[in-house]
């Protein structure tokens, strides 16, 4: 990495997460690389039943069952991962100001879910709007996630919402980094969350667009690679990290997951959907100009494949072109065992390849039955866990709809 | 509806809002927000599950008649003496 003093030097020390199947990081981990699929099925309304990724944590450990009752659910998740990533941390506000914290938290989208709930309200009172609830604009306004982590935690620095469809996840992560290196906060929380699985709307313009992933076993629906995946396994999750500036971390004694070196966001420009392999690769080769690596120097390749036909090929053929030659770089993905979690997959994923620093395995690929030969890449991890000498880096793919593209590197913490 | 019934629907209202309500001490003629765990919005949830199970519109300057819990069973028993 080029040159940096160590207070524009940003590292994570903390994880907070939930994600089908797991409620911590090492439950998560655990099911990575045990080959668990976290994924069930959901009867929604109006969509009877699908495959989907479902959360099960201590809703009312951080907040009570009121509280719950009034926000959203996306806010619940947030306030669950953000309590335990500040917990994780060893943070409690004694060493940084409340004030001096952002809350920065990506959505692939929000409201969704309080809309429809409402209409549908509405609907058993013949569509009269005075039965329309006082809570929804609260629940709806796009900071409401990040606003009820702030409210429960008497955060009072700044807090929004980061809206970059499924790459909104390490766009939040960026975001962090940003406002800790221009010193407009001391420490940030930061992350996505998503709470899509309540939405039908979102299921059914999935399987109008052909993308919604079937399979008469949900634990084998989502399947990125594999010549018979279908589309994609709608999931809801969330992950907080805490991000500080490395100098400040040491000062306090903090464990350190990583840190974090590289990041690039760009844009298609082409499709409202359709994703696009040359500019993904483009992305990539600006997150290692910044992060000053070759492509060789990269271990893991987390992928962001959501199982479509197109978008894992898309994928594939930037990163045969990105990483022709690395022999010594490893590519899996965390979306064939937690279906896609929208807003929260690149940090979820992320999440779930951090602890690779200190086990040294590659989680892998699973539902991998039938290689597709155009996602046939070299260094492919999949269905058993890969283990190797060393992690020293993993970059983190997360591309979304309107042509939205970001990556992130995180590096093996090395004090100087 | 009697009277306590209609208190009894109150209290099962309030309480579905705040499973931690405490009305063992509650004195039906004081202020139910200086006794209770509710805001401006709880109040508005009230209102609305007021309407929602008896078709109870309440205009908005008669509120202030929803104070107590006395007041809220004077307001309504005419409302819903046929229920």
């Amino acid at each position: 990495m080029p040159y940096l003093p160590d207070n524009q030097r940003i590292v994570i020390t903390g994880v907070g997460l939930t994600a089908p199947g797991a409620a911590n990081l090492a439950e998560f981990r655990a099911n990575l690389l045990a080959g668990v699929s976290g994924i069930a099925t959901i009867d929604l309304r109006y969509m009877g039943v699908h495959p989907a990724g479902i959360c099960r944590f201590a809703e009312t450990r951080y907040r009570k069952k009121r509280e719950n009752s009034r926000g959203t659910r996306a806010g619940c998740i947030g306030v669950y991962c953000a309590n335990e990533a500040l917990a994780d941390a060893g943070i409690d506000f004694s060493t940084y100001d409340r004030a001096a914290t952002g809350v920065y938290i990506g959505l692939t989208e929000h409201g969704t879910v309080e809309t429809e709930n409402e209409v549908y309200n509405i609907g058993q009172y013949g569509y009269d709007v005075n039965y329309w609830t006082h809570h929804h604009n609260p629940r709806t306004v796009l900071n409401n996630p990040a606003g009820e982590i702030t409210m429960n935690l008497g955060i009072t620095g700044p807090h929004y919402s980061i809206g970059a469809a499924c790459a909104a996840g390490n766009a939040a992560l960026i975001q962090g980094m940003q406002m800790l290196r221009l010193g407009e906060v001391e420490l940030a929380l930061c992350g996505g969350v998503s709470e899509c699985v309540g939405s039908f709307g979102i299921f059914a313009s999935f399987r109008a667009q052909g993308a919604l992933a079937e399979h008469e076993e949900p634990t084998r629906a989502s399947r990125p690679f594999d010549r018979d995946r279908n589309g994609i396994v709608i999931s809801e999750g969330g992950c907080v990290f805490t991000l500080e500036r490395l100098d400040r971390a040491l000062a306090r004694g903090a464990a350190i997951y990583g840190e974090l070196t590289g990041y690039a966001m760009n844009s298609d420009a082409r499709d409202f959907v359709l994703p696009y392999g040359p500019r993904q690769q483009q992305c990539m080769e600006a997150a290692l100009a910044r992060a000053g690596l070759q492509p060789a120097d990269i271990t893991i390749v987390n992928t962001h494949a959501t199982g479509t036909r197109q978008g894992d090929v898309e994928e594939c053929t930037a990163l045969r072109a990105t990483f022709a030659g690395c022999a010594n770089t490893w590519i899996n993905n965390t979306k064939s065992s937690i279906g896609h979690a929208m807003g929260a997959a690149g940090v979820l994923e992320l999440a779930g390849n951090l602890p690779s620093f200190t086990d040294n395995r590659v989680h892998p690929t699973i539902n991998l039955d039938n290689l597709d030969p155009e996602c046939a890449l070299p260094g492919l991890v999949a269905n058993t866990p890969k283990q190797l000498d060393r992690v020293d880096a993993i970059l983190n793919n997360s591309f979304g709809m309107l042509g939205i593209n970001s990556v992130v590197i995180v590096e093996r913490f090395v004090a100087d | 509806m009697s009277r306590d019934e209609i208190k009894d629907v109150l209290l099962e209202i309030i309480a579905d809002i705040d499973e931690e309500a405490d009305f063992a001490s509650l004195d039906a003629d004081a202020p139910l927000r200086d006794q209770l765990d509710l805001d401006s919005m709880d109040f508005l949830d009230i209102v609305m599950e007021l309407r929602k199970r008896y078709k109870l519109q309440i205009p908005e300057d008669e509120y202030p008649q929803l104070a107590t819990l006395t007041s809220c069973v004077n307001y309504l028993e005419p409302k819903l003496q046929n229920v």
